[in-house]
């Protein structure tokens, strides 16, 4: 079953510098209670976003109409806690394709991947730049190119580089998924499950 | 041959495949499944038009979001019912073990596993739930997973993982009087933080966990993930055979010693290399408890709270948020804060020994008015324990009732919910903001720290009692 193909994305970004953003913030746990993957964007950041009465806390950036794109900026440590793969449902569902930080979380980063959103990390030189200047004027773009594995400031002429394992870049590139690899090799499982008997 | 790690002996026996740059395509022994974090990879089996590949290997249970009381009863909010029911339909569509609602396996996955022996040394263990580390105290590669994942394993059971890297966690001599294993690995995490393990799988050893019994040291296991690690785990010994001795899933008679043989074989080489290293003293340690909104955030209960200069790479803005949050400020002593709610349960402290020592503790003396406090167990196999040993009677002397197995308050999506701006001690393991129920704050502690602040109504130190 593909997933969603990732080549190159040219957007405006969303701020959010609060480090640490574990995923019961993402997502809180009463709205986990769905038995499909759709619909989660609309309580993403939930707590963030609404009061109790359900109106919109002017505060947070996902209200702040100066504020819009594809590319989620957020603090280091991003994606900490629980396994919940809503959190990256809901980050998709929402709008958005990338995430970039100065670090991420081991279970989310994997999550982020198996759903076609590309977790970026840059150095947090280079994420406090990006802060800077998406403060500055909102309208920056920022360049997403998976191939070339870069990321960077729209005609500022700074870039940077960003890991990816050399399988899951193709995996994004071409849209394929994990699970179809693993239905490919049932039979050395079996023959694997076989040898371990003896 | 070139000496090896726990950790590298056990990849490396399950290791199917190696996808060429890419993963190990890494077989798995044991699968849990829950009711949140199953549904969807279910649906993806179905639009995919394929069955679970070895049902056998996989074992379920309801935990998450069942209500605490009235189990015998159909759950009364609707979404967590279809979950419920829905997990019951897949698993009887696919011929997998289910220990639901009212079951006498049923319980918290990372309790029942190890209860009924399904959990055992040298395997792969996962889980749609990042507290799969817990299993690692009997020596096994366990980790939490997300939805894609379970449903990979549900596929084909094996799932594709890069090797984490190894290090290794040394806590020596033995911990004082009221310093309890939570209190050891809050202790780990306020000085590494919360990303201080993150691309590792850890293994604790040293002399502190050796003394350590099954039950707490599933513990220190637990929480590995609240520092980012992968996992953690410790490798198995006497206390661990012992454990395991007669456990209804665990091998028997003859089969069971020939285990032993082999798990015997699964510790670190004595010069096996980590990729990192880090050391602690028991001595050192004193009851923790947590002041802010992470697992990281935490200090000797009889310490004031600090300032940001102490907080190490916290951002200024981080910091403030979170004692905003919890409406505290720098400098305050965290011991005589006001206590609204004790919650004593969840995998990381909601096993019997966990209600023993809460118990004993409050023996004789009363709950402080104005506490509400949920004590739940974590398996209906603890309930019935707690039952036949008297627990249940001591608590209820003292004031307290023992509720019904689950989740709970740990994370809030039952009807177990920290009310707004109220203040808990919870022995579970995450104090993020709204973890317990929107606005709740959270100070993570040790069942005995729990159990000092359930009877005198604010923070306290427990070795006051002792
Ligand atoms: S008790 Fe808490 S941490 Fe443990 S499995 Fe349940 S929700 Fe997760």
């Amino acid at each position: 079953m593909p997933i969603e193909k990732f080549t190159t994305l040219v957007s405006t970004c969303v701020p959010l510098p609060a480090e640490n953003v574990d995923t019961d913030q993402i997502i809180p746990a009463r709205f986990l209670k769905a038995t499909s993957r759709e619909g989660f964007g609309e309580n993403l950041f939930r707590d963030w976003r609404y009061d109790h009465a359900g109106r919109p806390r002017k505060d947070f950036v996902l209200n702040d109409e100066r504020y819009g794109g594809e590319i989620m900026v957020a603090g280091k440590n991003f994606g900490s806690g629980s396994s919940r793969e809503h959190a990256a449902w809901a980050i998709k569902d929402y709008g958005f394709r990338v995430v970039v930080s100065s670090f991420f979380a081991d279970i989310f980063r994997n999550n982020a991947l198996n759903n076609g959103l590309l977790p970026v990390q840059v150095t947090g030189d280079f994420l406090s730049l990006l802060f800077n200047r998406i403060e500055r004027d909102p309208r920056v773009t920022v360049r997403v190119d998976l191939e070339k594995q870069a990321v960077s400031l729209e005609g500022e002429g700074v870039s940077e580089n960003f890991e990816i394992s050399a399988y899951k870049k193709k995996c994004l590139l071409n849209g394929y998924d994990d699970i179809d690899y693993l239905l490919s090799m049932k039979e050395r499982i079996t023959e694997w499950e076989q040898k371990r008997e003896l | 041959m070139s000496s090896k790690t726990i950790f590298d002996k056990i990849w490396d026996d399950h290791v199917v495949s190696t996808v060429p740059e890419g993963p190990d395509v890494l077989y798995i022994d044991r699968h849990f499944i829950h009711e949140v974090t199953s549904p969807q990879a279910f649906g993806g089996l179905k639009r995919r038009g394929i069955k679970v590949f070895r049902p056998d290997k996989t074992v379920a249970t309801a935990d998450h979001n069942v209500p605490t009381t009235s189990q015998h009863l159909p759950i009364q909010e609707e979404l967590s019912r279809v979950q419920v029911e829905k997990l019951a339909e897949n698993c009887s569509e696919h011929n997998i073990a289910l220990y639901g609602l009212n079951h006498p396996y049923n319980g918290i996955v990372h309790v029942i596993g190890p209860e009924l022996g399904i959990t055992q040394p040298g395997m792969t263990i996962v889980c749609g739930d990042s507290h799969t580390s817990t299993h690692g105290a009997f020596g096994c590669i366990a980790f939490g997973i997300g939805t894609s994942e379970v449903e990979m394993v549900l596929a084909g059971q094996c799932i594709m993982q890069s090797r984490p890297k190894t290090m290794r966690i040394n806590i020596d001599g033995i911990p004082g009087q009221g310093v309890t294993s939570k209190d050891i690995i809050l202790y780990i995490i306020s000085q590494i933080s919360t990303g201080g393990a993150t691309g590792y799988f850890v293994e604790y050893s040293g002399k502190a966990v050796r003394s350590l019994s099954m039950e707490a040291r599933m513990t220190i296991c637990n929480m590995s993930i609240e520092m980012g690690a992968r996992g953690g785990l410790i490798a198995p010994d006497e206390v661990t055979y012992e454990y395991l001795r007669g456990r209804e899933f665990a091998p028997a008679g003859k089969e069971f010693d020939r285990h032993v043989e082999r798990w015997k074989k699964l510790g670190s080489d004595s010069d096996a290399r980590f990729d990192r290293e880090l050391f602690f003293e028991a001595a050192d340690i004193e009851p923790m408890i947590t002041w802010g909104t992470n697992p990281g955030m935490g200090i000797p209960v009889t310490a004031p709270i600090p300032g940001k200069d102490e907080t190490g790479n916290t951002s200024e803005a981080s910091f403030r948020k979170s004692l905003d949050y919890m409406g505290f400020n720098p400098g305050e002593p965290m011991a005589g804060k006001k206590v609204d709610y004790v919650f004593v349960g969840s995998c990381t402290n909601g096993r019997i020994e966990d209600l023993r020592s809460f118990a004993q503790f409050v023996k004789g003396r009363k709950k402080a008015e104005g506490v509400t406090a949920w004590i739940v167990p974590g398996s209906r196999q603890v309930e019935k324990q707690a039952a036949g040993e008297g627990i249940k009677d001591i608590l209820e002397e003292a004031g307290f009732e023992l509720r019904q197995p689950g989740c709970s308050a740990c994370l809030a999506m039952n009807e177990d919910k920290i009310p707004e701006g109220k203040y808990a001690v919870s022995t579970s393991n995450r104090n993020f903001e709204g973890r317990q129920g929107p606005g709740a704050r959270t100070m993570l502690a040790s069942p005995l720290t729990a159990a000092a602040a359930a009877i005198t109504g604010v923070v306290t130190d427990p070795r006051e009692f002792l």
